[in-house]
């Protein structure tokens, strides 16, 4: 029998109740809560890929919406085009072609943006991110082509093999299958040689250094992993909505993802679905009740914040862990 | 190359550098002494303006509404400082940013709940209203020129006080070596209260000061904040000088790229692909600058020299 702790039991029910619930609720008439779901796991796997360099990388990144955003501009472009023409190049809706196109893109901007911006360090790299983050929002806001500030409506899903992904159950799959499969190779990198240098490198550089490894390599293959996985939770975004606008990479969403990753646990593989599915539920159940809960949300922001060390996982841990 | 345009353009750009400068100086001061990352400087700047707006209704005199409405948002700084600030000053920054971000929300709802979800027009007494006409042909607002006035002696005051007075000395000493100066028996708790309520009138002012111009509304403190931290990146964080800098820098570059940019680029290519780059390019101008300048000088132009 396989020896569990508790945090182990925590991720186990976490992700079962995940897999079950949403489907029996959908089979059950309650449409409205697949939404939820689909949202939330989707969310929570921009989150787990934001916790591989924020919590394992010890890199704060504040312009992680970004990547979602492109990632569904990456659906919505090409399925604009192969609606009312033009951009022969990419104007398509083959969902592999917007798959490839999501994590290329993401891939090429969180190089091109690491890359300068892993040259600083500490509050520097909080504030260059966020304005990296706030380009590429600037960017698509004054893109009148794509109708700018008022986003664009995507007419037509991506087309995947096997796969119908206007079937909210099928939707839904993907998206939970996807989030296994990220949050198993993020522990996978975690636990590998490159994992460990680069939490090494978070602990301590210099050392690192020292033992003849270069942490801004590391650091750097580690955002661009990150920057690839967000864009893909982007794609999935884009197919869930159907509508994507310059609001998706708001600094403010990057905010939320942060705070997701932080209310769950930093470090921890269930921590950011565990934050994402708080923070999607409190959203939904607040606002609800008041067109002012940005309100009470705030507070308990802040008091998570002044209160709560090492995020909701942290509770679970028992001694020693 | 139309001259007068030019020089109007270079005037505006010269107000919105200032008026980027008043909250920048703020959130440097803040950083430098306590190094605390306040991203809600940008709500403060919204609650100065709507503050003074309300103010300005109730008053009938715009003038009269910011010398009662300053002193008001330093007491609301001078409040976030004590209630929330305070708890997080020995945190890390992502606890800074976190925190600062849930006060966001908090200020900015509660702003929606006071002064409800519509802006508020700021009206401004006659003399203000008008425009003036610097040289043949180059006609200005006078408030515009007020600002860029108020601008200007707001920097140079800022300079005089942290260079010249006993307070200034106490900030810059503080900004060195925070436990010396306890040590020495300063007060060390009031001096960064006062110096946040300094930074929140800084932020307030310029929210003011924008009022008449954009009205005040629920948004503006996310748009402004972002570019004040552009600011205070380029000019190196903590650093006043960097700050002024870096503001009329972005200020003047962003400006002009947004009115130029698409004569410029019409040299070299068609007029509707200009029509089209433009824009976007000129919405990332400043971001392109301040990569630009990290990737040679990753502290930016002034690095604190302490720390």
């Amino acid at each position: 029998m396989l020896k569990m702790n508790k945090t182990g039991w925590v991720t186990l029910i976490g992700m079962a109740a995940l897999a079950i619930l949403p489907p029996l609720l959908l089979l059950n008439g309650q449409a409205f809560y697949m939404d939820l779901a689909t949202r939330l796991v989707i969310l929570a796997i921009a989150a787990v890929s934001l916790n591989l360099i924020l919590g394992f990388g010890g890199l704060v990144s504040f312009g992680h919406a970004a990547f979602i955003g492109l990632g569904a501009y990456a659906v919505g472009i090409p399925a604009y085009h192969s609606m009312w023409g033009g951009f022969d190049l990419i104007a398509s809706s083959n969902g592999l072609l917007h798959l490839a196109l999501a994590v290329g893109v993401s891939a090429l901007f969180a190089l091109i943006t690491g890359a300068i911006s892993l040259r600083t360090k500490g509050v520097y790299f909080i504030m260059i991110t966020m304005a990296f983050g706030q380009m590429a929002f600037f960017l698509f806001q004054s893109l009148e082509a794509y109708n700018g500030d008022d986003g664009l409506t995507i007419d037509l899903r991506s087309e995947l093999p096997f796969l119908n992904l206007d079937e909210p159950m099928q939707l839904y799959a993907l998206s939970y299958g996807s989030l296994v499969l990220v949050m198993l190779l993020v522990r996978m990198i975690v636990n590998s040689r490159f994992g460990v240098v680069l939490q090494g490198s978070k602990g301590n550089a210099e050392r690192m250094v020292t033992l003849g490894y270069n942490p801004y390599v590391y650091r750097l293959t580690a955002y661009v992993i990150s920057g690839a996985i967000c864009g893909y939770a982007g794609f999935l975004l884009g197919n869930f909505t159907t509508f994507i606008s310059p609001d998706m990479m708001h600094w403010t969403r990057s905010g939320e993802l942060m705070f997701m990753v932080i209310l769950g646990g930093v470090s921890t593989m269930f921590g950011p679905v565990l934050g994402a599915s708080i923070f999607i539920l409190l959203e939904e159940v607040l606002s609800s009740f008041t067109t002012y809960w940005h309100l009470p949300f705030g507070l308990m922001l802040i008091g998570v914040v002044l209160f709560i060390r090492g995020g909701l996982m942290g509770l679970f841990k028992g001694k020693g862990e | 190359m139309d001259y007068t345009l030019l020089i109007v353009q270079m005037l505006n750009g010269l107000q919105l550098g200032l008026l980027l400068f008043l909250v920048a100086s703020g959130l440097t001061l803040v950083f430098g002494i306590l190094d605390f990352v306040n991203l809600a400087h940008g709500s403060i700047y919204m609650v100065g303006a709507f503050i003074c707006a309300s103010l300005t209704l109730w008053l009938g005199n715009f003038l009269l509404a910011v010398v009662i409405a300053l002193p008001l948002t330093g007491a609301v700084g001078y409040a976030i400082e004590v209630l929330v600030a305070r708890r997080l000053y020995d945190k890390d920054h992502l606890d800074h940013v976190l925190g600062t971000f849930g006060l966001i929300l908090v200020l900015d709802t509660l702003a929606h709940m006071i002064w409800g979800p519509a802006g508020i027009t700021v009206p401004l007494p006659a003399w203000l209203d008008g425009q003036v006409e610097i040289f043949d042909g180059a006609v200005i607002p006078t408030f515009r020129l007020l600002i860029i006035a108020v601008g200007l002696a707001v920097a140079g005051g800022l300079f005089w006080l942290v260079n010249y007075t006993k307070l200034g000395m106490l900030i810059r000493a503080g900004a060195s070596n925070r436990t010396m100066v306890a040590a020495l028996g300063v007060d060390i708790q009031t001096l960064f209260a006062l110096v946040f309520a300094l930074g929140a009138m800084l932020a307030g002012l310029a929210g003011m000061l924008i009022a008449p111009i954009t009205t005040a509304s629920i948004g503006m403190g996310g748009q402004i904040i972002i570019t004040a931290f552009v600011v205070i990146i380029i000019g190196g964080i903590g650093s006043m000088k960097g700050a002024f800098i870096a503001a009329l820098l972005v200020g003047v570059i962003d400006t002009m790229g947004r009115s130029f940019l698409d004569s410029g680029f019409a040299l070299f290519m068609s007029r509707d692909a200009a029509e089209t780059a433009a824009p976007a390019v000129s919405a990332m101008m400043i971001y392109i600058l301040m990569a630009a300048i990290l990737a040679f000088k990753p502290q930016g132009l002034f690095p604190p020299k302490v720390r």
